[in-house]
């Protein structure tokens, strides 16, 4: 395995290359990213329900989690863990727009999964969302909510990050406007698959929209490859 | 070859401190950085350090010393009047994170040195107003009263706009912020002149007059070899999308158990949050009311500074 350092921002991330497959014209696979859930880190190695994918496969820590930067005084927010899963794209892709990723999130990653999916829908071939911590996230609407400092000591994950994205906001029209995206700007027929146990609202929103796949890991995992 | 001598030159019609005159404006009497909870706060103070304190929150993209000419007269009536750049904005810390959540505990740090546990005044504008609004509803026992200026957000309608269209909208939006954060770690605010910066604020502020931009520029601005920039963080961009809906903080209005002075412009502006003062009106708390100006703009308190401060203090009652 090696490790790539992106910089995104003030934030260096750690993008893991599980397996790095040489890209052969001839033969050309997509790499496939692998996005953790919340207060977790990438896998050391390939997970064996992923060994069957034929290209490069890598896994990103996102901000304030494993080996990227763990920020000072917290901000966190589901869209810059976009921002920091679309410079694992640039890289993958060295910055061709015509090329396309696979991105398999569990947990916030799968809810991540989506946001890239409709963000960069020409270049995000396929989306897997799947069970993991942090699939919930926050409520769904106003509440009442705490604000408070908590005691950090630079190491991740960062305690802001289980804090702000553990009650991150979830409406479900919101990620429905990702689906909506992802539909009308992929040249896939069906750029999205879930394939988690547990459907959280917005989840089960996602999963009956028009187009959406229902499937097994390993059958999601099959069609994108 | 000669050339003529304009306003451009370095320090042309500036004070001693280097910054651009204009009346009724006067520096801070104290300013001072807090730590905050890990991101450095730049802080301002008016009037007697001995005096009752009275907190101010400016709006996104403005920085504290936006209260050069209003602050001084709360402080004149015999308030301590206190202000902070927010993360990013202004002297403070260019933070590598921002959000509401963030904010929202850079503002408890200020409460926390101002206040202790006591409940004070307090005023907001636009962002800051609507911040404010939102930390009385989670935290109320730190305010006396809430004086906000402009700054209670409300659903903007763009009934014209076909599904098809704001799915469009919403792609473009979302791919030039990544495109943005893609260069982020290089990025930094377009240099010109102090007219040029000046003239550029103008096109968001068309209300504001030309010799008060150009005092912003001279307290919100830095100078370099090649021009004067803005000192804001240059990963902030205006505007955004999210999954925060702004009539939200409108719903917490009703509940707010502390006086409440709304003080709207009536002229709607760029800046602002597009908010029609009649929509607000229903949603006013038990000891709240509402002030509309039907001449003025979302700067209520730059434009009509001795107005608005006879209203936040005829509100807030005596320093005693």
């Amino acid at each position: 395995m090696t490790t790539v350092m992106l910089r995104h921002n003030k934030i260096d991330l750690a993008l893991h290359l599980l397996r790095d497959t040489p890209l052969d014209p001839a033969n050309p696979s997509r790499p496939l990213l692998l996005l953790h859930g919340l207060g977790d880190t990438s896998p050391a190695a390939v997970p064996h329900w992923a060994a069957a994918w034929p290209g490069t496969i890598a896994a990103l820590d996102f901000t304030g989690h494993g080996a990227s930067t763990v920020p000072s005084g917290g901000g966190y927010s589901a869209e810059t863990l976009m921002a920091d899963a679309d410079h694992a794209l640039a890289h993958l892709t060295d910055n061709d727009a015509s090329r396309s990723i696979t991105v398999l999130g569990r947990g916030l990653g799968a809810y991540i999964a989506l946001q890239i999916a409709g963000a960069r829908a020409s270049q995000v071939h396929g989306a897997i969302l799947t069970d993991g911590p942090g699939l919930a996230g926050g409520p769904t609407g106003p509440s009442s909510q705490s604000f408070f400092a908590l005691d950090t000591d630079g190491t991740g994950p960062d305690p802001y990050a289980l804090v702000e994205l553990g009650r991150d906001l979830r409406p479900p029209d919101y990620a429905m406007s990702f689906v909506g995206l992802a539909m009308s700007g992929s040249p896939a027929e069906s750029p999205i698959t879930v394939a988690s146990s547990f459907r959280p609202k917005w989840l089960a929103g996602v999963a009956d929209a028009h187009g959406v796949i229902e499937s097994s890991l390993d059958d999601a995992l099959a069609s994108y490859s | 070859m000669p050339t003529e001598s304009t306003d451009e030159s370095p320090g042309a019609g500036l004070d001693p401190h280097g910054e651009s005159p204009f009346p009724g404006a006067r520096r801070p009497d104290r300013h001072y950085d807090l730590p905050g909870h890990g991101v450095r706060l730049a802080v301002y103070e008016w009037g007697d350090a001995a005096a009752p304190p009275l907190m101010m929150m400016h709006g996104g993209f403005d920085f504290a010393r936006t209260f050069d000419v209003f602050a001084p007269l709360l402080a004149d009536a015999g308030w301590r009047v206190v202000c902070w750049d927010q993360r990013g904005h202004g002297n403070s810390e260019h933070a590598a994170l921002y959000s509401w959540d963030g904010d929202m505990r850079d503002t408890l740090a200020v409460f926390d040195h101002v206040a202790g546990g006591r409940p004070i005044p307090v005023v907001g504008h636009s962002k800051g107003g609507a911040l404010m609004a939102q930390l009385a509803d989670a935290q109320p026992f730190r305010f006396r009263c809430l004086a906000n200026m402009d700054g209670i957000p409300y659903k903007r309608n763009i009934p014209d706009v076909a599904e098809h269209e704001r799915t469009t909208m919403l792609a473009k939006d979302l791919a030039g912020w990544l495109d943005s954060r893609r260069r982020t770690a290089t990025a930094s605010r377009k240099p010109g002149t102090l007219d040029e910066l000046a003239k550029r604020r103008g096109r968001m502020n068309p209300r504001l007059p030309h010799e008060w931009l150009r005092r912003l520029v001279t307290t919100g601005g830095f100078e370099s070899d090649d021009g004067w920039r803005w000192k804001i963080d240059p990963a902030l961009r205006f505007g955004g999308f999210g999954p925060w809906r702004p009539e939200w903080t409108l719903m917490r209005l009703p509940g707010l158990p502390m006086p409440f002075l709304g003080i709207l412009g009536a002229q709607l502006e760029e800046m602002g949050w597009g908010t029609p003062p009649h929509k607000v009106a229903p949603y006013m708390p038990l000891d709240g009311h509402c002030e509309v100006l039907d001449d003025v703009g979302h700067f209520v308190h730059i434009e009509q500074p001795e107005r608005v401060a006879k209203l936040v203090l005829d509100f807030i009652g005596d320093p005693s």
